[in-house]
């Protein structure tokens, strides 16, 4: 049975519709990660879940339970949670206070608390500033302050915004570890808002992506990565190639695409005519050289190729993200040393292939 | 000139010799303000507080009516209390007219729009986050205010201190239901109003400087408070 189910929320802010009929269930010990640029709701939906707001419409059930719109018991509830903002804000007050308090106020005995936070303090790391205000510490430092004043209440439900927003490199690498710990130790239920995919990828069970107030898709990280439902969730996953065509034909589970006077194949089960979005990741779109690919007439098991000119090449780090223009519009991404052996420059010939299987065939809706 | 000089050389001997009607002055305004700031704190930080952690209608009226009472003439309090509290009036019976606890009241009624506007302006500078982790991390409702009031310590402190400032400064409440009785209700303003209107000047500059300062003392606290 889910811990936390959301039965038709809907709330707004002065007339702005921030969330629609939203549902969603996450089971106890689940870490579910929300994934949706900013602005999509992902901040009010948490608000809402840790009863810190009243929704517009809907429902919201705890273990099974209808919270009630008022009274005593959200407090009751709300002590079972705990809600990591995305700005920490730590009291001003010494860094022992802070994590103290949430124990304080659910009437703890005192050796307990020091007991209690002596022992999260050292967890993250903050031995040396116990007796610092902590309004005097660093960002990163404030953010763990905040992590551990909600880890020592040891929820059961812990829910995190954008908990790495604003950390440089190493200090997010170990938020998200002892985000994984707690998951696996305590059997945490989670719920992670984040507008970076590769954390929902990695740390969650399980994936929902909001967009402009609607969770459009739930679903595992390769439902969610290889197989969007529509456009914009295309987009947003950094489907990168998301083109429009028709069906031609189908043979065998193997469409046809027509694209501008193009086919191009992939496995689908959609018929003849149908309007749809073929979308490509692409790290799954190989590059040849033109000549050297006739030289040596290697034959690939790869249904799809095609003939283009480069249009724009960008490296960042390792990487180069090459932009092919063979009729229609292609993005492929590839390593920066193959880039520079294959000499891929504006204007250069090459030749994009890629499988029948790492197209996503979805259906393009009447605009 | 010489009247001046003259006045301010007794009035050092009169501070340094640590005269006794000196003493019985300045202790008595320390103890009607004092205890009149003490009743208002005690009113306003808790009544600051319901104001302002409830929505209700006319809230924004409340607090402009509040601030505009800031700046209330004393002698206005002064008369106010007079009428309330003369043997004629509705709280006559109490029998307090030209005793310090009805100037501690008089003074207490002046600065509790201050220390209630100062109150409310402090807790609106404890961010709305704040408030919401704290209901995040199990605070309840008393909980919360209780931490709310912790936040904003020093801006409650100041307004205290202001408040007591601006009690043991005025002088015309003091004057009028106080009575300026020798040995009973003579406070540093008044006394010094009275001899200075005598040509007294030694007894009025001394207690003068006593008031500068408490002046200088509470501005040095103050300060202290804003740079937390």
């Amino acid at each position: 049975m889910s811990l936390i189910k959301v039965a038709g929320l809907t709330h707004s802010y002065s007339e702005r519709e921030v969330l629609q009929d939203l549902n969603l269930s996450v089971g106890r010990g689940e870490v579910f990660a929300l994934i949706g640029p900013t602005g999509a709701g992902k901040t009010t939906l948490l608000r809402i879940i840790d009863l810190l707001e009243v929704p517009g419409a809907g429902e919201i059930y705890f273990d099974g339970k209808c919270i009630p719109r008022s009274g005593k018991q959200r407090l009751e509830i709300r002590r079972r949670m705990s809600f990591i903002q995305q700005k920490p804000q730590v009291f001003n007050l010494s860094v022992y206070d802070n994590i103290a308090c949430g124990l304080r106020w659910r009437r703890e005995e005192k050796n307990k608390i020091a007991e209690k936070v002596d022992h999260i303090v050292e967890m993250v790391g903050l031995e040396g500033c116990k007796n610092r205000n902590a309004r005097t510490l660093s960002g990163g430092e404030a953010q763990r302050v905040a992590l551990a004043r909600s880890l020592v209440l040891e929820p059961e439900v812990l829910l995190l915004d954008e908990p790495t927003a604003n950390l440089d490199p190493v200090s997010t690498d170990k938020i998200e570890q002892s985000i994984s710990y707690i998951a696996r130790q305590r059997n945490t239920t989670m719920i992670l808002a984040t507008h970076v995919m590769s954390q929902g990828q990695q740390l969650a069970d399980r994936i929902g992506v909001l967009l402009n107030g609607r969770l459009v898709q739930t679903g595992d990280a390769a439902d969610i990565f290889h197989s969007p439902q529509n456009e914009e969730v295309a987009h947003f996953v950094g489907m990168e190639n998301v083109i429009e065509g028709v069906i031609n034909e189908s043979n065998e589970g193997i469409v046809t695409v027509n694209i501008d006077g193009n086919g191009l194949q992939a496995v689908s089960s959609y018929p003849p005519g149908k309007r749809v979005y073929a979308c490509i990741r692409p790290e799954d779109i190989t590059l040849l050289i033109a000549d050297s690919y006739q030289q040596k007439a290697v034959r690939s098991s790869a249904r799809n190729s095609f003939q283009g000119k480069v249009s724009r090449v960008i490296t960042i780090g390792p990487l180069s993200r090459v932009e092919i223009d063979c009729g229609f519009r292609l993005v492929a991404l590839v390593t920066k040393m193959s880039a520079e052996e294959l000499d891929l420059q504006v204007g250069r010939e090459v030749c994009a292939t890629f499988k029948a299987t790492g197209v996503h065939i979805m259906e393009r809706k009447a605009s | 000139m010489t009247e001046i000089w003259d006045g301010l050389t007794k009035a050092l001997e009169l501070l340094i010799s640590l005269d006794p009607e000196v003493l019985e002055i300045a202790g008595r305004s320390l103890r009607i303000s004092g205890s009149a700031c003490l009743l208002a704190s005690l009113i306003c930080v808790p009544l600051g507080s319901v104001i302002h952690f409830h929505h209700f209608r006319g809230k924004r009226v409340l607090i402009n009516i509040i601030q505009t009472l800031f700046g209330v003439p004393t002698v206005l309090v002064g008369l106010f209390v007079l009428l309330l509290f003369s043997r004629a009036g509705p709280l006559g019976f109490f029998d307090i007219l030209f005793t310090p606890t009805v100037m501690a009241i008089g003074q207490m009624l002046l600065i509790i729009p201050l220390l209630l506007g100062l109150t409310i302006s402090a807790l609106s500078g404890v961010s709305k986050e704040i408030v919401d982790t704290a209901s995040s991390l199990g605070a309840s409702g008393f909980q919360t205010v209780g931490l709310v009031l912790r936040e904003a310590r020093y801006a409650v402190l100041a307004a205290v201190i202001l408040g007591f400032a601006r009690a043991i400064s005025e002088v015309g409440c003091a004057l009028m239901v106080g009575g300026n009785i020798r040995g009973a209700t003579r406070v540093i303003t008044t006394t010094m109003s009275l001899e200075a209107s005598k040509g007294e000047l030694a007894l009025a500059i001394a207690l003068g400087i006593i008031l500068l300062f408490l002046a200088l003392i509470i501005n040095i606290v103050l300060n202290r408070l804003q740079q937390r």
